[in-house]
């Protein structure tokens, strides 16, 4: 077939996805000759620096511009012609969210064909849209909806559709899709192929019959889905949903014989307030608790406690790994990684399925503390865990799929029944009358009463690797965390960098070792003049980044602990906060857990009184010995990324 | 599919990326070569084209779904495409489509039993100035008749 | 298969295979850009954009890699001059891209060969070879040092959107042929982000032409805003389909009579993106200037029936849109929906109105050339043949 060439391919190999920006990247120094260029937006000049899009402009100029499939976290789509602008010479209409200015351009945003145009696009939008409002999760919070409303649109002009035209894919325990409400708007293909690397949605067939599908149109169960629910937080409808059982946590809450208990994470406490008006970053944690009561739930338990919990595990699993390879030079798995974020874990199983071993064997928090409840807390309340109903508010929509994992069976019962979402919470406090800030403040119940702030940040990305930090610079250097750090505030490893290093020197002294973990090893001069070097990643196209290079042999494959977050932010940016999320608002969340963390008296794990008291009282052996692994820890199961 | 099929498809993906080059490039070439070969892009096939060119299996899907000469399911031996735009249109197409799916025994869409033929219709294929026209496999067939249309069907059966 | 055809006096002129890309190599870059821009060569597509322009943009580009890409996409309805032009000149379009990768600084030409055109594969693929024994394509070609080209042939898939330039190129790169946003361009972001330039197969075949008998010559022919001749398909209701070159210009009453058309109600000039000109209107030129067109005539006469030629254009685009944007995926299909509902004699003129202005929407909103041109038809047809369709004075209603 005559001259085969090979193809050509662009930097490195993964492959261009479908919606990839082919925008102008914008100069260094704006001040170089061309690197401002002046714009006329409706009559008014702007400077803006050169390869800005229309649409940032006339942010920049304070005026607004109706959008649908644009998005901060996202490249640029153009693909809803919502946006679209006169530009003055040019015969057609341009997309302000995809044109880049390059030269001193006339810009009008409302002109009567604007006007006609962005009208036809919702009646042409809402003619295809199964919408039922009035029985639908977004009603109220539905950009489709907000659109409409503001564009006055007052009827079908192109008819409307009265039947589902798909039918509800409810397979999986944590994402539910309604392709009949789907607008096209190719988000969640961006978020699920561009942002997260997991792949499980695409555009599929042409023209009128495009529908966003699975690979071989299977249910969501049937393909590497990881659940993370980063899609369901992009959808601008109710395309994309959580799997909700609130139906079923009213019916326990009504049963007198139930006995319900529910445990709270960091993150749906930064959040929640969002849902109830205020902005992002009020920590709703005591108000939450009064709420929690009120609706009837009969215990509030705090999943700090287990998060402290984890650390002490997972940092136990640590140390021993490392004197197996260090001092026993046995073949061990390192680096070793978290396991707290189902999403990651379901991400490796199915993609590296050849590290499970380097995968902590602790629970999750949420998991932990479900064990916990079944047999520690039943058997101190006198209650039998069969009448207990476990929920946990996560902010995660990937927790759901945890509590259903067949082997999270360790108390003798499931461990944690349900996972409810912050947006199911608020949802369901609003369905009680209940108006969340008027709640007055009220602690959690004994016995996980109090955690300590290092449990409190695993809700932000680098937050477990901070808190695990905390606590083995005492254990291991013998010295106060505040000594080295300031504040106990480990800095390098905040923020939102995709991937984070650090390394942290050991140096000559080592010990007093606290008691808890002495008899853990002979001696621990071993770690005298080590180098402790750990990073930190968030959303799974950074951890797909990390796992290959670890696969090549590169810098992090000489890591020694690795935090993974399935979702961008980490948990925080989970797939069940509240909607919509933005770079801007999760910055405002992190910092609310870091100010709630700085907060308490106690701020590392070691030092909570009550995860030494459980140590003492009912896990005697200590950490990774034989009950807690019963309890606290779990195994993996290889499922690789065939799926037919 | 059997081990052994599989491994031996994977083998020919393989060849077949390192003949074209392992970029996403590269995926249409491959993707029409395996169709030529099977007459569709078997199921898993797509997952090892997606394995050795680094993208997920639901891109390749995509792109195969949305290109009318690639698909996912078997189609038949020979693959008649009858031209449906108007030039052709006027000229007689709709007594020609009858006569084959009379002869055939399929409505258009669908396949025969025996998976000799498949019939579609195609839009314009540039043979306007002698329609009716249709397209089977790389051949292409002008000037046709209800009966010269069935002739050449009889012939290739 | 015959390819009937009408020789002019400016693509079908004579020519020796070779002496287009030999007279190129003796003349520097800017002469050539220079030629082409005397020449007011314009695109042959249907976009009619100034290759002279593309071409200087890309020259000037300081890229590591640049491209040429042979537009032989050709889809729309009506067109078959390319199938012509490849199959009897193919060393016009090769030489063409020669000449355009000498020009702008390409090594490497890719020539997009729709699916549906895969019986010439072979014929086209002896033909390069042949052209690289005569040292045509490969290294330092005719002797001259540093230039090398070669060219490959990719084929298309049986998608009309990839006639797109930024469609096309998407479908190269592995992807869904869906159109770019535009800003930037392909003369700046192409073919793997690299400067590229996108030709139609036309287009390149009047480049040895312009270069071995200069820009004047081919100025001469045609009209001050629209040089050169344009090949025409012609089928439809007339005694001799075919290809037809005439210079631009042309009237659409003398392409008719040459073509042996009789009682001619309308003719679809530009394929089913294109305007039907009714009776009326056959004194009108073509020409960019009056009616253009990427060269697709398609006559009517009488006896056929308007709303089903309608019918018959928007069952295309509702099948060959890509999809992506909503104007042209959802207004298509209200458009064909309007058109049934003309064709069972329900509607509202209301309504029909609505649907006008939607697709007055349709041609500055949507994202690519496909949904901006195909409420043409639409509107021009309900426009010119009012009485028919509307106060059912002939055609047949219903069929």
């Amino acid at each position: 077939m005559g001259t085969e060439e090979i193809m050509e391919s662009k930097g490195d190999l993964r492959a261009p996805i479908s919606q990839v920006p082919h925008t102008i990247e914008k100069p260094k120094d704006t001040s170089a000759i061309g690197g401002m260029v002046t714009v006329e937006i409706n009559e008014k000049k702007l400077s803006v620096p050169l390869g800005t899009t229309i649409l940032e402009a006339c942010k920049l100029a304070g005026i607004s511009i109706p959008t649908l499939c644009h998005h901060e976290d996202l490249c640029v789509a153009g693909v809803c012609r919502i946006c679209v602008v006169e530009v003055e010479g040019m015969r057609t209409l341009q997309a302000s969210c995809a044109f880049p200015i390059t030269a001193p351009i006339k810009i009008r945003t409302s002109t009567p064909m604007v006007r006609k145009a962005r009208k036809h696009v919702l009646e042409l939008l809402l003619s295809e849209h199964y919408g039922e409002c009035y029985s639908c999760f977004r009603n109220g919070k539905c950009e489709l909806q907000s659109l409409a409303k503001e564009y006055g649109i007052d009827q079908y002009t192109f008819g409307h559709v009265n039947e589902p035209k798909y039918e509800i894919d409810n397979s999986s325990y944590s994402v539910i899709r309604d392709m009949s409400k789907c607008v096209l708007c190719k988000r969640c293909v961006r978020t699920c192929i561009d942002l997260q690397e997991v792949g499980v949605l695409e555009a599929i067939d042409r023209g009128d019959k495009t529908h966003i599908g699975t690979f071989l149109e299977k249910p969501l169960a049937d393909v590497i889905c990881i659940n993370c629910g980063q899609c369901i937080n992009r959808c601008p409808t109710a395309a994309l949903r959580a799997n909700d059982p609130s139906d079923e946590i009213w019916a326990a809450i009504d049963d007198p014989t139930k006995h319900v208990v529910i445990q709270t994470a960091p993150s749906p406490r930064a959040a929640i307030g969002e849902e109830f008006g205020l902005g992002a970053g009020h920590s709703m944690t005591r108000e939450l608790n009064t709420a929690l009561r009120r609706i009837g739930f009969d215990k509030v338990f705090d999943t700090n406690f287990t998060a402290d919990l984890t650390i002490i595990e997972e940092g136990t699993e640590l140390i021993l790994r490392l004197y197996k390879a260090l001092v026993l030079k046995e073949q061990v798995a390192l680096p070793q990684f978290t396991s707290c974020s189902p999403g990651w874990v379901k991400f490796i199983e199915h993609y590296y399925p050849e590290y499970l071993d380097n995968l902590s064997t602790a629970k999750s928090p949420q998991q932990m503390f479900g064990a916990l409840i079944k047999t520690f807390y039943a058997e101190k309340a006198g209650i039998d865990p069969a009448n207990i109903v476990s929920v946990a508010v996560m902010p995660c929509s990937a927790k759901k799929f945890e509590c259903n994992r067949p082997e999270m069976r360790d108390s003798g019962y499931k461990d944690v029944d349900y996972g409810l979402t912050t947006r199911e919470l608020a949802k369901m406090i609003k369905e009680a009358g209940i108006n969340l800030p008027e709640m007055p403040k009220s602690n959690f119940d004994s016995p996980f009463g109090e955690a300590s702030g290092a449990g409190l940040i695993f809700g932000a990305t680098g937050g477990v690797m901070e808190a695990a930090i905390r606590t083995v610079v005492e254990f291991v250097l013998g010295k106060k965390t505040e000594d080295i750090f300031e504040n106990a505030n480990i800095i390098p490893l905040r923020g939102f960098e995709g991937i984070k290093y650090m390394e942290i020197p050991i140096g000559d002294k080592v010990g007093p070792v606290p008691k808890l973990i002495q008899t853990l090893v002979p001696n621990w001069d071993w770690l005298k003049g080590a180098t402790l070097k750990v990073a930190v990643a968030h959303g799974t196209a950074n951890a797909k980044k990390i796992m290959d290079d670890i696969k090549a042999g590169g810098k992090f494959s000489e890591c020694h602990f690795i935090e993974f977050m399935a979702c961008p932010g980490g948990c925080l940016g989970g797939g069940g906060q509240p909607i919509p999320t933005t770079p801007e608002i999760r910055k405002l969340r992190a910092q609310a857990i870091y100010s709630e963390d700085e907060s308490l008296e106690i701020r590392k794990s070691h030092e909570n009184p009550h995860v030494v008291k459980i140590y003492e009282e009912f896990l005697t052996e200590g950490p990774c010995s034989h009950l807690s692994h019963k309890l606290l820890h779990t195994h993996y199961v290889k499922r690789g990324r065939y799926i037919a | 599919m059997l081990v052994l099929e599989k491994n031996a498809m994977t083998e020919e993906i393989e060849l077949l990326v390192k003949k074209y080059g392992k970029s996403r490039s590269s995926l249409i070439p491959i993707l029409q070569d395996v169709q030529r070969k099977y007459k569709y892009i078997p199921d898993f096939a797509q997952q090892e084209i997606a394995r050795l060119l680094d993208i997920h299996p639901v891109e390749v899907f995509s792109v195969i779904s949305f290109y009318s000469f690639l698909n996912t399911t078997p189609k038949g031996k020979y693959i008649v495409r009858l031209c449906q735009t108007i030039s052709c249109d006027m000229q007689g197409k709709a007594l020609v489509a009858k006569a084959i799916e009379r002869e055939l025994g399929i409505k258009f869409g669908e396949t025969t039993k025996d998976n000799k033929f498949t019939l579609e219709f195609a839009n314009c294929v540039g043979m306007c100035d002698q329609g009716p026209a249709m397209i089977i496999n790389e051949r292409v067939y002008t000037h046709l008749t209800p009966e010269k249309a069935v002739q050449i069907l009889n012939e290739l059966k | 298969m015959e390819n009937k055809k009408r020789k002019g006096p400016v693509l079908f002129s004579k020519y020796t295979p070779g002496e287009g890309v030999k007279k190129a190599l003796s003349l520097s870059r800017e002469d050539i850009l220079f030629e082409l821009r005397d020449s007011k060569l314009k695109g042959r597509g249907g976009a009619g954009f100034p290759t002279a322009t593309k071409w200087t943009i890309v020259a000037a580009a300081i890229a590591e890699q640049k491209y040429v890409i042979c537009n032989a996409d050709e889809g729309e309805p009506g067109t078959f001059k390319d199938r012509v032009l490849l199959l009897e000149y193919p060393e016009l379009v090769f030489e063409g891209m020669v000449i355009a990768g000498y020009t702008i600084g390409a090594t490497k030409g890719i020539v997009y060969l729709r699916g549906e055109y895969e019986y010439m594969l072979k014929s086209l693929e002896d033909y390069l070879e042949s052209m690289r024994k005569n040292n045509l394509l490969g290294k330092n070609i005719l002797g001259k040092e540093n230039f090398d080209f070669d060219i490959t042939i990719r084929l298309g898939s049986g998608a009309y959107v990839c006639g797109e330039e930024t469609a096309l190129i998407e479908s190269l790169e592995g992807n869904r042929g869906e159109a770019r946003n535009r800003p930037p361009y392909p003369v700046n972001t192409g073919y793997m982000g690299m400067p590229t330039v996108v030709n139609n197969v036309e287009t390149l075949a009047s480049i040895p032409h312009i270069v071995t008998k200069g820009g004047e010559w081919y100025r001469k022919h045609g009209t001050d805003k629209s040089s050169g001749s344009k090949l025409f398909s012609v089928s439809g209701d007339c005694e001799r389909p075919g290809v037809y070159e005439l210079p631009w210009g042309t009237k659409i009453s003398e392409l008719l009579k040459l073509v042996g058309a009789k009682n001619t109600k309308a003719v679809q000039v530009g394929g089913a993106s294109g305007v039907c000109i009714p009776k009326s209107q056959f004194d009108r030129t073509l020409a960019y200037e009056d009616v253009a067109t990427g060269g697709s005539i398609m006559i009517f006469n009488e006896s056929r029936n308007m709303i089903h030629i309608l019918k018959n254009f928007m069952e295309f685009f509702v099948e060959e849109s890509c999809g992506q944007c909503t104007p042209c995926r959802i207004g298509n299909v209200k458009l064909l929906e309007g058109v049934e509902m003309i064709e069972k004699g329900e509607y509202k003129f209301s309504y029909i109105n609505q649907l006008k202005e939607l697709g007055r929407t349709m041609q500055v909103a949507s994202k690519c050339g496909l949904g901006q041109s195909s409420p043409n038809a639409f509107i021009s047809i309900l426009e010119n043949f009012k009485e028919e369709i509307f106060n059912g004075n002939g055609g047949n209603h219903g069929k």
